[in-house]
């Protein structure tokens, strides 16, 4: 059912709250999103300082999610929401799991560069995939962000479709990686930190495909967890 | 690698598979007119055995009127008009060889308030029993007992059953009604609000109480408590306006609701 207004509830203070928490996930999902991008940054350049300030920025996803967390059982509470109401709460609780992980996996990603910097390694041209892969696993997030705050099906149905594209790019950026440490075995302390890094953008975007199955079970009340995506069209489409 | 079992323990859920339930009672194109206002518009279901049936709605949507189609209890209102039928046991309980005291005694019924007789404990509990010509006291004694255990009361009241039941508390007297209407033993339980009067902790054990005894009655219950019908019932039906917008599954009705109205309804929004 499609009746996701959070603005007409009788009580205006329940209208207060959801659209609080609605906005919370927003920023949250907005300082998650700009985490990735300064850790991409700051490993392509090898900048450990801007590195280091992602590592230090991480606490503040955590924060973040507990006072979620504490909104979400404070509503449960109180209010008993039902229907949308609570399909919302259970979203909003999920979602900001995987934000923090799509935190954490930030940090990984800077830690990498900050590794990396120390031991004067080179952000070698060959390392381009990581490029692709950040700019698709980064529109992913920006997309789920979107498709989160639109309540956007056929926008969360497209992330889904992207992951297989970024699962298909990071397995042929495993290979290739492989081969160099294959062919120059020195190569292998460097590369190990870009497949560390690369295998991180690859959880991000199971992340992100996670929070569009939340915003599909948040819109149309469907879990679709586990199911193949051209069965998860047709049956929303049904 | 051996199959893994992940199906979960229905046990463990409250409410109960309905698909596999036995229909109870068929409800055909039901209306109700008090003169010639419609209370009730073309209302069609069925009802299943040993499961709880909650009907929620706004006030004057016509729930306890159709509430009390069940017993015909409408007929004691002069200028009430019903179409349709009621299908129990095969036959419409608004045909006109229908005896009435009979059909009330297979369906009791509770009310919103307690009203217990102003006599003891016992005799109220007894009373039923008595009209029905059950005389020798052993076997009063052994329904009254049975009645009152299976109503959760027997404990706090076995020291005293010859106390004024007025004397007993709201909750005590909500349950005390309920062992009245079961010691007849009916096989449906109509309960309009029985814990809109009460505490918390009361409620709770009426509710409790809703869930055992479902196991041998089929219960409708009216409630303007949400959580109270999400709680105790496996199918729900919102009425609005005389008409039943949406009948099904509880579970379903509280996560996903299928029409706007029911939604609005019971998220509190603007209908």
């Amino acid at each position: 059912m499609d009746n996701m207004n959070t603005t007409q509830h009788i009580s205006h203070q329940f209208n207060a709250e959801m659209q609080g928490l609605r906005n919370h996930v927003m920023s949250m999902g907005g300082l998650v999103e700009q985490q990735i991008i300064s850790a991409v940054e700051a490993l392509q350049s090898l900048d450990a300082a801007k590195a280091e300030k992602v590592v230090r920025k991480d606490h503040k996803v955590n924060a973040m999610e507990v006072s979620i967390d504490e909104e979400c059982a404070r509503i449960l509470a109180r209010r008993q929401p039902a229907a949308s109401d609570l399909r919302m709460v259970v979203a909003v609780i999920k979602t900001i799991t995987d934000l923090e992980r799509i935190g954490d996996e930030a940090e990984k990603i800077a830690r990498m560069a900050v590794h990396m910097s120390e031991q004067d390694s080179h952000y070698h041209p060959r390392y381009a995939g990581v490029q692709h892969l950040t700019s698709h696993v980064s529109s992913m997030v920006h997309e789920t962000l979107d498709a989160f705050a639109r309540l956007d099906v056929d926008a969360a149905l497209q992330v889904l479709k992207t992951d297989e594209v970024v699962d298909a790019e990071y397995q042929a950026f495993m290979r290739q990686m492989i081969t160099y440490m294959m062919e120059d075995p020195r190569t292998i302390s460097e590369v190990l930190d870009i497949v560390w890094a690369a295998r991180a953008l690859e959880r991000i975007g199971d992340h992100a495909k996670n929070i569009c199955e939340y915003v599909i079970y948040l819109v149309k009340g469907k879990d679709i967890r586990h199911i193949d995506i051209q069965e998860v069209e047709k049956d929303i489409r049904s | 690698m051996s199959e893994v079992n992940t199906s979960i323990d229905p046990s463990i859920i409250h409410a109960t598979d309905n698909s596999a339930a036995e229909v109870c009672m068929n409800v055909n194109n039901l209306s109700l007119y008090y003169g010639d206002s419609q209370a009730l518009k073309n209302i069609s279901f069925q009802m299943k055995r040993n499961r709880v049936t909650a009907f929620i709605g706004p006030s004057g949507c016509g729930k306890s009127t159709l509430l009390r189609c069940f017993n015909r209890m409408n007929d004691l209102v002069e200028s009430v008009r019903t179409e349709g039928e009621i299908i129990l046991d095969g036959k419409n309980i608004y045909d006109r060889d229908i005896d009435i005291t009979a059909l009330r005694q297979r369906i009791g019924m509770v009310f919103q308030k307690p009203n217990p007789f102003p006599m003891s404990i016992f005799e109220n509990v007894a009373y039923g029993l008595r009209l029905q010509g059950v005389s020798r006291r052993r076997v009063l004694e052994e329904k009254v007992q049975w009645a009152l255990k299976g109503a959760a009361l027997w404990d706090e009241v076995k020291s005293r059953l010859d106390d004024n039941a007025l004397g007993l508390s709201g909750g005590q007297q909500q349950r005390l009604v309920i062992a009245r209407a079961i010691a007849i033993e009916p096989e449906i339980l109509l309960l309009d609000e029985p814990a809109s009067a009460l505490d918390p902790i009361s409620t709770l054990k009426i509710e409790e109480l809703i869930y055992e005894l479902k196991s041998q009655y089929t219960i409708l219950i009216v409630t303007h408590n949400m959580q109270q019908a999400a709680r105790v019932s496996d199918e729900t039906a919102f009425m609005y306006l005389g008409e039943m917008v949406e009948f099904g599954d509880t579970n379903k009705i509280f996560t996903n609701p299928g029409k706007k109205q029911t939604e609005d309804y019971i998220t509190g929004r603007y209908g």
